[in-house]
């Protein structure tokens, strides 16, 4: 009955109540929300690579290495020739090799030249394995699988032709070597899903024609000669290293830091991804501060609300008083009330989060790459609701202590 | 009538309004039988509201006692004192009487919120309260309303039913029909008289109105029982 009678006095005063409830609720979700992103993200970069031991490229930032040969975030500034990859390609310790050759786009989409042995090697989300949702992996020196997101946006089937440009953002493009879409793979919501793939050959393929990053006028290959030549790469961007056993790891790390024919580097994407956290760390501490300040200042709207409702709900509490309640019954009830706002105002909150998440899901992933799963809420989160019903709560103690103090001196009598 | 056992009993009680040096309320005798109604008159500034909390036990005295059906109020803690007025007196007041955002029904039952022995009395608090109502001449169908919804006649009443709703030994009642006009006055009286004989209830109730008390077995006019110090510093 008292829980009826406290609903029934927050419902009387529905707009004050129900505006303290939207603050607190949309406060929730701004913080929920940006902790799903926090969480998404991190979840969705450290699903990106497994059951790679090394990433090797030319010496840069380790930091830098894993953003653009993983993320396609960035671009490389130098390659490893082709000599220092099959070097490493022949150490004894190195099980499987993968070359990585960026630098082309499709209209807003990054060409990877690599070889079959991606497909096979490349796992994501501990341990799965790229799937070809229709047609096949490439076969021929012009086929191309394209990611789920590069058909989805660009309306792609198998048998498409495209045309790959050079550079990222360039109006040159490889006209005279049209390209054939083989296959599409299945969603991974990693950067591979924005990623058009073709083998190392097809890379060299399209660069005959040029020199220095521009064509050579008037030189134009047809396609069945550029088939007939032999095709190996200069150089490639990046490589994803195998080693026979986890052991081997370190000392091939050493080994290829210390190549002494080129300034490799070589980094364990586990660690290298440690090194970004730390990097963003900052500003995830940041945006945590913020959106919890924001929680706070709700809460604090909600103290003012319930301060300025106790002058005219004076002769309220006298009646409580009356019927025998005592002050401490009189402060019971208001903080009753404040939690149940804050309760009510945490499970919007939640509602909004996941009505956010609904809809939208998709757009963050097309816009940034990012799967936010919507799944049941976490420990975590249900931790963070029943923090802010319990801050309520505290928050409510004090005007509910001077409704407690003014009710003492009131009595019942309500001198108006 | 016995002597003995009065509901109300107040001995050289001296009350001092807070702040002031001097005590402002003196009374050196009052005493209310069980059953009986008494109408307590005296002007404004009489010293009648104080006189009602001192035996509702919301302010204490400074001197004397105050025994509520035998039972020194200055001998329960705070929460005893706001337990033992929820079991021994149903109040109405002036006007205002009512949580005008619940129900009536939530009116009615709201003292068996806080005294048990009341709620013991009273099986089934809807049943009964309906009982009250239709006794108080109150629709039935009244009693799902929000009590703000009601006009001030019926909000009296439904005060009534809450005071009456597990029948305490004493009905307090701060000029209860001051908000009424003079036919619903009459009329609101008759029942609450009717309703007290009905559970041998005593009833103190206070009034500037000389007129109503043929009504009552004893008039106690406020100027003979107290002395109201009021200016004096």
């Amino acid at each position: 009955m008292i829980l009826r009678l406290a609903f029934a006095s927050l419902s009387a005063r529905a707009l004050t109540v129900g505006m303290t409830i939207l603050a607190i609720a949309l406060s929730v979700a701004l913080f929920l929300g940006v902790e799903k992103i926090r969480t998404g993200a991190k979840a969705s970069f450290a699903d990106t690579i497994s059951g790679t031991d090394l990433i090797v490229g030319a010496r840069s930032g380790s930091v830098q290495l894993l953003l653009y040969s993983v993320f396609r975030i960035g671009n490389a500034t130098n390659n490893m020739t082709w000599e220092s990859y099959q070097d490493l390609a022949a150490r004894p310790e190195v099980d499987w090799i993968v070359p990585i050759s960026l630098g082309d786009s499709h209209r807003q989409f990054r060409v990877m030249g690599t070889t079959t042995a991606f497909f096979e090697r490349y796992k994501y989300r501990s341990g799965q394995s790229l799937s070809v949702a229709g047609g096949a992996i490439m076969d021929d020196l012009f086929d191309a699988v394209i990611g789920a997101d590069v058909a989805a946006t660009l309306g792609y089937e198998v048998g498409a032709p495209i045309v790959v440009a050079h550079g990222l953002a360039s109006f040159t493009e490889h006209k005279d070597q049209p390209f054939r879409v083989s296959g599409i793979l299945e969603k991974t919501g990693t950067p591979v899903d924005r990623t058009v793939i073709v083998s190392l050959e097809a890379i060299e393929a399209i660069h005959v024609d040029w020199r220095n990053g521009a064509q050579i006028p008037g030189q134009s290959t047809s396609a069945d000669a550029i088939r007939q030549m032999t095709l190996e790469p200069q150089a490639v961007t990046a490589a994803l290293i195998g080693t026979q056993s986890r052991l081997q790891v370190f000392g091939l790390q050493r080994a290829i830091n210390e190549y002494p024919q080129e300034p490799l580097l070589a980094i364990l994407p586990g660690v290298a991804l440690q090194e970004l956290w730390q990097i963003v760390s900052i500003a995830e501490t940041a945006l945590i501060g913020v959106s919890g300040m924001v929680v706070v200042t709700a809460l604090i709207g909600m103290m003012a609300t319930i301060f300025s409702s106790l002058n005219e709900r004076r002769r309220e509490m006298a009646i409580f008083r009356a019927m025998g309640a005592r002050p401490r019954a009189v402060l019971g009830l208001l903080v009753l009330e404040a939690v149940l706002m804050a309760a009510i105002g945490a499970a919007l909150g939640l509602a909004l989060l996941y009505a956010g998440l609904f809809i939208g899901q998709p757009l963050i992933d097309s816009a940034f790459g990012l799967w936010l799963p919507i799944e049941p809420p976490t420990l975590r989160e249900v931790w963070v609701l029943l923090g802010v019903v319990t801050a309520g709560a505290i928050v409510s103690m004090v005007p509910a202590y001077r409704a407690y103090r003014m009710s003492l001196a009131d009595g019942m009598m309500v001198r108006t | 009538m016995p002597d003995s056992d009065p509901i109300v009993l107040l001995k050289d009680v001296r009350y001092r309004w807070p702040g002031r040096k001097s005590f402002g309320l003196n009374i050196r005798h009052l005493e209310l039988a069980r059953a009986e109604t008494v109408l307590l008159l005296g002007e404004s500034g009489s010293g009648k509201s104080t006189l009602l909390s001192l035996i509702c036990g919301t302010v204490a005295a400074g001197q004397g006692q105050v025994l509520l059906a035998g039972t020194d109020l200055a001998s329960l803690t705070p929460g005893q004192r706001d337990r033992f007025r929820a079991e021994q007196i149903g109040l109405i007041f002036q006007q205002f009487n009512l949580l005008p955002f619940a129900s009536v029904l939530d009116n009615i039952a709201l003292p068996l919120q806080f005294a048990p022995t009341r709620r013991t009395r009273v099986d089934n608090a809807a049943q009964e309260a309906r009982r009250l109502c239709i006794a108080l001449g109150l629709p039935d169908d009244l009693l799902t309303a929000r009590a703000g919804t009601l006009s001030v006649g019926q909000q009296q009443r439904v005060a009534a039913a809450r005071a009456l709703i597990g029948t305490p030994p004493l009905i307090v009642a701060d000029e209860p029909t001051s908000s009424l006009d003079a036919e619903t006055q009459g009329n609101f009286l008759e029942l609450l008289f009717a309703q007290s004989r009905a559970h041998a209830t005593s009833l103190l109730m206070v009034s500037h109105d000389a007129r109503l008390a043929d009504q009552f077995d004893r008039v106690i006019q406020m100027a003979d029982v107290a002395q109201s110090l009021r200016d004096a510093a």
